[in-house]
């Protein structure tokens, strides 16, 4: 009967290496003994077998791997004829590991729990004292913990060298030891809890732990499921907890009973600053009349509440471009990138426009580009916002803002792009593929050139009928530059 | 009165600092300190380092620099008009208690948040000064939440974000006019821009320029806000859809919604309450059907009149018990999106029943070693050797999850 002899560091190796070579040649689990650091002989076992060479195609599921380098760390003694006697049952069915209705299957899931979960709970839960605090360069620190399975070795080389690379540290267990001087990782036999110096600093974080905890929300059955009393003794905020308990219902009651106290002198002469300060800016915002100037205009902007659409975007979009532009250009409403950067026609439809424009020889650098809604307005949908029309109760409120534009450039003529903007224009926006192409004019008298809004070229699924479309708008764009030219030739 | 030591101003700015709910340390990119020319790591996924008897995870430092604030927030511990004890610390302060707690495995970093005093910028910049020097001068690695005042200079909020795992911006009420009625400094517009340019920010971060250059990093665990739950009327839809606005919007990492509980000092305009727990946890449990199960927020918030989440079973239960041609539910045959919807069952049982039944047929045994609720599962389910009968239909089932009646207390 083979008897392999699995060493206490480097186990989860050394049983890969075994359980690799006897599966090669066809050992059946029930004709192996696995021995651990040295435990006791079966009086019926040969010595420890020469291994026989493991087969380079051997494969086994990636999932069963990590499953036997966790598990190998159990403190089970019977972890390595189980996951053994799995390695041999996935030889003829690999999708087993899938399987956690098999009991075999559930179990070794369950052990690979609780070895993650201990681990878990070592890295949360050990707490370092410094010893000989006068030794530079490298501080030193030492920490007592009691964990429930062989894990002071992985999380030894990988979380804590990983964490505290620039200073000495020594874990002490009732397993194991490891010590790590200047980056260099060493393990020697555990042994009982050896007294450690006293650290001031466990005094300041007590005092986190006490002073962080609010006494009206107890949950004391949270605490413990998260933070079971078996690890209290090694942990110095732990031996608080009782007194925290019992005061807190008493603290939460005293809050609410308090009286309300008058505010000290320093709010009152605050609060008169932030009055006048409030003041300044309702006086801002007042509407009514025109804006003095630009920075004037986006102030009030900005405060707009004329209809709802302001409580869900995050600002709202004025029109850009030059101030003397002879020619306007009136989009819908900005969109998920124009919300966020506060600028206009900067998202996918913008960016389509700007290419047909200078396609179509369009001079958009010339013209000043806005929308006839100025707030975005959208239905959440998980991580997008999907663009909802405005309905005509917002074009209506939003027309405010478009008048001033229109006043303060003054253009010769305006672009109105979709059903939106030719509404907000000229009155409706009813039956637009007839009128694109077409010039009409807004209620003073300026002409308004109709076309299609580019996100619609977006949306056309076919490409040929795409190809089309975008003809027909770059023609838009060239005949409504023609017009302007002739309008300012006149 | 004498100026605290330290050991007082620990309490003092940590009893500040418990009502934001956030702990996480979670999402970050992974680093180490193998190069011993610094301290820290992380591995991607947080670590509570213990918990406090209000169940909560205590994961990082977090603590206020000064509780001074010159705002008048209602709900607010620290609002200017409170008369509870101030302090300040200093950034070498704030920097030494973070490198010391976390040398002893206390806790994974520090949340750092602040009352504003003088100006946006002013604490602002004071707060970058920590994380800068926790970065460059100590070359810590561990995490670093940094609270973002929305009225700061953006290229303060663009270095926080270079040196801070994670940003965070408080919207702290669910509607513009509940944040103009209690805390009417705050501009509800000003802290969307805020959010919105964290977004824009990160996502330039992402984007390697044409010569393949990454531009630094920028927040890499994201960014979050907070919703303070029953100081103001609002009910759970407009809260709720606040949320789904906000993750749509800015892509934020997590909504915390955080009961409103009782403070120190507290004023006449919001009288205090018990916390409403319940309410916070169902709203968490709706949070995660929106994000993670295919739930609309119509779904949820419809299954009652006024707009609340039912108290007594949790959002999916309630949208079961509404909906119930759906069920049973088939799990040998059914698709993911109507699994999710089974009570009972979580994203994590949902996978293994899908990877399992491509093997066998799935019996009820089965279903309790993939993690299932039985309890709550098996009237919306049919398995092999399982139906629910007449079970389904019939009147009394919500009576079998929801607590029995109390008679009402006088007390």
């Amino acid at each position: 009967m083979p008897t392999v002899a699995l060493p206490k560091l480097g186990t989860a190796a050394a049983w890969r290496d075994a359980a690799r070579a006897l599966v090669s040649a066809d050992t059946p689990p029930d004709d192996i003994l696995w021995h651990y650091d040295g435990g006791a002989g079966d009086l019926f076992a040969d010595g420890p077998a020469a291994l026989p060479t493991p087969d380079p195609a051997l494969r086994v599921p990636r999932a069963f791997v990590d499953l036997a380098g966790t598990v190998a760390w159990h403190a089970d003694p019977e972890r390595f004829a189980l996951l053994y006697t799995l390695l041999w049952r996935l030889r003829g069915a690999p999708h087993l590991m899938a399987d956690r209705a098999d009991p075999l299957v559930g179990r070794l899931l369950a052990m690979q729990k609780s070895v993650h979960r201990d681990k878990h709970k070592m890295k949360a839960f050990l707490r370092f004292r410094e010893i000989d605090a006068a030794a530079p360069p490298r501080r030193r620190f030492a920490a007592w913990f009691e964990p429930q399975h062989h894990i002071v070795e992985p999380l030894a080389r990988g979380f804590f060298s990983d964490r505290f690379g620039d200073m000495d540290w020594i874990i002490l267990t009732p397993d194991l030891t490891a010590i790590s001087t200047a980056q260099s990782l060493s393990f020697a036999d555990g042994g009982a809890k050896p007294p450690l110096p006293e650290d001031a600093t466990e005094d300041l974080w007590t005092t986190y732990f006490r002073n962080i905890f609010n006494p009206a929300r107890l949950k004391v059955k949270a605490m413990q499921a998260e933070m079971p009393k078996k690890y209290w003794r090694n942990m110095p905020e732990a031996a608080h907890i009782p007194a925290m308990i019992a005061g807190a219902s008493a603290r939460a009651r005293a809050m609410q009973d308090a009286a309300p106290t008058l505010p000290p002198v320093r709010a009152a002469r605050i609060a008169a600053r932030h009055a006048k300060d409030d003041a300044m800016d309702l006086l801002s915002r007042m509407e009514g009349d025109m804006p003095e100037d630009r920075a004037d205009f986006l102030r009030r902007l900005q405060g707009c509440t004329r209809c709802d659409l302001h409580a869900n975007a995050t600002q709202a979009v004025p029109g850009e471009g030059p101030h003397d532009a002879p020619l306007m250009v009136v989009g819908e409403q900005p969109g998920d990138q124009e919300d966020l950067q506060g600028r206009p026609f900067v998202g996918p439809a913008g960016q389509l426009f700007d290419r047909l424009a200078d396609e179509a020889g369009f001079d958009r650098g010339g013209a000043y580009v806005t929308n006839a809604v100025k707030h975005f307005k959208f239905q959440p949908r998980g991580k997008r916002r999907i663009h909802q029309r405005p309905d005509m109760g917002e074009i209506t409120a939003c027309r405010w803002w478009l008048d001033i534009e229109r006043q303060m450039i003054r253009p010769r003529l305006i672009l109105a792009m979709g059903a939106t903007a030719v509404g907000s224009l000229t009155g409706t926006g009813a039956g637009i593929l007839k009128r694109r192409g077409t010039i009409e004019a807004t209620e003073d008298g300026t002409p308004v050139f109709i076309t299609l809004h580019p996100s619609y070229l977006l949306r056309v699924p076919d490409a040929s009928a795409k190809e089309a479309a975008m003809q027909d708008f770059r023609s838009d764009l060239a005949a409504a530059q023609a017009h302007l030219e002739e309008l300012l030739a006149a | 009165m004498a100026r605290p030591d330290l050991q007082e101003k620990l309490a003092i700015l940590s009893d500040a600092a418990k009502y934001d709910a956030s702990c996480a340390s979670s999402g970050s990119d992974k680093r180490n300190s193998r190069d011993g020319k610094g301290l820290g790591s992380n591995e991607g996924s947080g670590i509570c380092h213990a918990y406090a008897p209000d169940g909560r995870c205590i994961s990082l430092l977090k603590i206020l620099m000064t509780n001074f604030c010159i705002y008048d927030c209602a709900y607010c511990v620290n609002r200017v008009s409170s008369n509870v004890r101030r302090a300040r610390f200093t950034p070498d302060e704030v920097v030494s208690l973070t490198l010391e707690f976390y040398r002893r495995n206390y806790i994974e970093g520090l949340f750092l948040s602040s009352g504003i005093i003088r100006s946006p910028d002013a604490t602002m910049a004071d707060m970058v000064q920590i994380a800068r020097d926790l970065r460059t001068k100590h070359g810590f690695r561990g995490y670093i939440h940094l609270k973002t005042i929305p009225d700061a200079d953006p290229l303060l909020i663009e270095e926080a974000g270079r040196h801070a795992d994670r940003l965070s911006i408080n919207v702290e009420l669910p509607t513009d006019a509940s944040v103009r009625a209690y805390a009417p400094e705050k501009k509800p517009e000003t802290i969307r821009k805020a959010m919105a340019d964290v977004r824009l920010t990160r996502e330039a971060a992402k984007d390697r320029s044409h010569t393949g250059k990454r531009p630094p990093r920028f927040a890499p665990a994201g960014q979050s806000t907070q919703m303070i739950v029953g100081a103001d009327g609002s009910n759970d839809a407009a809260i709720l859809g606040n949320a789904t606005r906000l993750y749509s919007a800015y892509h934020l990492k997590r909504v915390y919604y955080s009961a409103f509980s009782p403070i120190p000092d507290a004023t006449a305009a919001l009288p205090l309450i018990r916390p409403p727990l319940e309410r916070e946890h169902r709203l968490y449990q709706a949070d995660w059907l929106l994000r993670f199960y295919g739930f609309d927020l119509a779904e949820i918030t419809g299954a009652t009149p006024d707009g609340n989440l039912d108290l007594h079973i949790d959002p999916k239960l309630a949208w079961a018990l509404q909906n119930r041609h759906h069920f049973p539910v088939d799990v040998n045959r059914a698709a993911r999106e109507p699994l999710l919807r089974v009570p009972g069952f979580g994203v994590k049982t949902v996978n293994r029943i899908l990877a399992a039944r491509r093997h066998r047929t799935l019996r009820y045994e089965d279903l309790t070693r993939m993690g299932a609720s039985m309890k709550k599962a098996r009237s919306f389910i049919s398995a092999g050797g399982w139906s629910p009968g007449a079970a389904l239909d019939s009147a009394a089932l919500r009576t079998r999850f929801a607590p029995p009646p109390m008679q009402l207390s006088l007390f």
